[in-house]
């Protein structure tokens, strides 16, 4: 037994799989141990924040200033405020009316081509050809130029009860406030979704939802899978005709099909959690009673089943004894398996709307739902599903990954 | 050598007459096996009769696929016989509740060809030995009386218990495994063993060694043992009487001296003369 817990250990496939399950596994529960904050809380009020650390704009008025000569800021500033199309029609100008060689210009350097723009405009320059509109677009363009200039900085009022202005602080070009002087700063490391809920925070809840809809699922489907598969294998005759047939009937009826329609009958009201869960497994047994059976008809006849009967076993001690201990490794290796498979047919459930209908918790099916509702994929917010896509796919890679291990170790001719 | 041949021959001249006169231990009339229906319909075992006595030793010779092995599994009610009769020590074999069965197969054992596959590999060898002492009815002794038992079983096929308590059957080798078989007959002390081929798998020295001990446990308990092998050759050194098994059915019978001196089935005369040699060489001293 230690041994081979020791050969599973050293397979590398079943190792992958081992450290990425683990590594969800643990996330999901210590996460919520450090953010204990609720999950489907509505942080945001509007559609998909983008990743990143927001900061409150009022305490950044309040809190203290730091004065930083970057210089990068102006230039910056410049270069963020010029778009193409202003910076070719100042090139433009410049060579027709100002007359600079076109070589001297570099449309890529806002700063000098606004210097350029300083040394040489004036609108009293006889401006040949040009129409009044774009005269006028170019005094504009001049006065723009002059504001970016000015680093007076922002001055901030207050209306008085007469309408007046009253001056009370101004924001200065070069003003900084240190982030960790703002005591409400929050990082949406995965952005907000549509509801404005922190991405991470739910994906973590959600996983671990998913993660126990997928053993939920898996256990029953294996439970079924291999009691039925027992007594088909073991009893053989009626009883094996019967179940073989039953088992048949369910393997050509597609299980999505009856997996779909049994959760539409039940409605949305009563579709849970532990439901949905429940519904999986009941659907998904087949495959397991099939493979159990195959692998208790070879055993059922072996010398050591044989001699078990021999010495007066009664049947249920020889398939607990004799039959379970042979397949136990192919039993470990299907419910991981059906785990896996309880995952994804989740998140199809839940992509079809066809899931878990609750506020109260989220899974991983149920954000791809809620982002395709709200057209993430549409407008660009990839942090409302990509994570959750990736998240899908590595904990069934891993599943994979070591139930591949498993059988390397457990059927030597797999080895390389 | 010659002498233990010499003792058999006279030991058989002795035997075989008097056999008719030992109580019928094992009778079957018209036994058949049917597998399958339609068109995978196989005649395993076809109408076949036997009468074993007391105290014999049979062989059931026949190569690969006559139905040796599925007779010696209706024998031991393995499997359901289709068609035919059996009676075990003078009354017709009763085998339908679990609990006749455990009755009947405290009458009949059996000893495997497979050393290695014969155990389960995930219990010890004391809980072997103790299910036969269990069956037995000894489930009440004292514990000191159950180690006492089952070292005499092992010492009886020169084995120490001391050496193999807490050891699981896959770290024996196949010849202390299938003497660790003969240690479980010899704590049930069936009246009939059935032994499906339990040398073919092992060495020719560990061989000599299981026949020895199969010979010791006759004597000692008046067991019947019924020999099912391939070995024409082995069944004429061991057996008392022949049974010759070609396509399901025995085409020749009787004591083992008739059947291989004088062999009268053509099968029987090919399968004397596919033996390279007549083993009259074979001793057990020597071993």
């Amino acid at each position: 037994m230690l041994n081979t817990l020791k050969q599973v250990f050293r397979s590398p496939r079943f190792l992958v799989g081992f450290i990425i399950f683990i590594t969800i596994f643990l996330t999901v529960i210590i996460y919520p141990l450090i953010v204990t904050v609720n999950p489907l809380d509505m942080v945001g009020n509007g559609n998909f924040f983008k990743p990143g650390t927001y900061v409150n704009v009022s305490e950044t008025m309040t809190a203290k200033k730091y004065t930083l000569n970057v210089d990068v800021s102006s230039a910056s500033k410049l270069d963020r405020q010029l778009d193409e199309t202003q910076r070719s029609k100042m090139s433009d100008w410049l060579v027709r009316f100002g007359g600079v060689d076109e070589s001297e210009i570099d449309t890529s350097d806002a700063a000098a081509l606004v210097e350029l723009w300083k040394n040489h405009y004036s609108k009293d320059v006889d401006q040949k050809g040009l129409i009044a509109a774009d005269k006028k677009y170019f005094a504009r363009l001049d006065g723009k130029i002059d504001n970016m200039l000015a680093s007076s900085g922002i001055i901030i009022a207050t209306e008085n009860e007469d309408g007046t202005l009253s001056e009370n602080s101004t924001i200065d070009d070069q003003a900084y406030v240190n982030i960790k002087d703002l005591q409400t700063n929050r990082t949406f490391i995965l952005g907000t979704d549509n509801f404005g809920r922190d991405v991470l925070t739910e994906l973590v809840a959600a996983t671990k939802v998913s993660l126990q809809i997928g053993l939920i699922a898996g256990s029953i489907a294996t439970f079924i899978g291999l009691i039925l598969g027992l007594l088909s294998g073991y009893l053989g005759g009626t009883v094996d005709n019967i179940i073989t047939f039953i088992t048949n009937l369910f393997t050509v009826i597609p299980s999505f099909i009856i997996l779909v329609l049994i959760s539409y009958s039940v409605g949305s009201g009563a579709r849970g959690v532990g439901l949905v869960a429940i519904i999986i497994g009941f659907t998904s047994w087949t495959w397991t009673t099939r493979s159990v059976r195959s692998q208790v008809i070879s055993l059922r006849n072996r010398d050591h089943v044989n001699l078990s009967k021999l010495s007066g076993h009664s049947m249920l001690r020889i398939v607990f004894t004799d039959i379970l201990p042979y397949i136990a490794s192919y039993v470990v290796m299907a419910l991981i398996l059906q785990i896996s498979s309880g995952i994804l047919a989740e998140a199809q459930l839940s992509m079809l709307g066809l899931g878990p209908a609750t506020t109260k918790t989220a899974t991983l099916g149920l954000m791809m739902n809620w982002a395709m509702q709200y057209s993430a994929h549409l407008n660009g917010s990839w942090w409302a599903y990509f994570p959750v896509i990736l998240t899908i796919a590595l904990i069934s890679f891993s599943l994979n990954l070591m139930n591949t291990g498993l059988d390397q170790v457990f059927n030597p001719q797999l080895r390389d | 050598m010659s002498e233990a041949k010499a003792a058999k021959a006279v030991e058989q001249t002795e035997k075989v007459p008097a056999s008719s006169e030992r109580p019928s231990c094992l009778r079957g009339k018209g036994v058949t096996k049917i597998f399958g229906f339609g068109d995978t319909r196989t005649v395993a075992v076809d109408h076949v009769d036997f009468d074993f006595h007391e105290g014999e030793i049979i062989s059931i010779v026949g190569e690969s696929g006559s139905g040796k092995t599925t007779i010696s599994k209706m024998l031991l009610g393995l499997i359901s016989v289709t068609e035919g009769e059996i009676d075990f020590q003078g009354k017709p074999r009763d085998i339908r509740s679990h609990k006749k069965k455990t009755e009947y197969w405290k009458g009949i054992q059996a000893i495997f060809q497979d050393p290695f596959s014969s155990f389960n590999m995930f219990n010890k060898i004391d809980s072997v030995l103790l299910d036969c002492i269990n069956m037995r009815g000894g489930k009440n002794l004292p514990k000191e009386k159950k180690i006492e038992m089952m070292t005499e079983a092992c010492s009886f096929v020169n084995l120490k218990f001391a050496e193999l308590t807490n050891k699981y059957p896959f770290e024996l080798s196949g010849g202390q495994m299938q003497r660790l078989m003969i240690a479980r007959i010899f704590l049930l002390k069936p009246k009939i063993l059935l032994a499906d081929e339990p040398t073919s798998m092992i060495d020719a020295c560990s061989r000599a060694t299981i026949l020895d001990m199969l010979l010791k446990l006759r004597d000692e308990i008046n067991m019947t043992i019924i020999f099912i092998t391939h070995d024409i050759g082995l069944a004429y050194y061991i057996s008392d009487s022949v049974y010759i098994m070609e396509h399901g059915k025995f085409v020749e019978s009787g004591g083992a001296d008739e059947v291989i001196l004088t062999p009268k089935a053509d099968y029987t005369k090919r399968l004397i003369s596919d033996v390279p040699k007549i083993y009259e060489e074979w001793d057990l001293s020597t071993v």
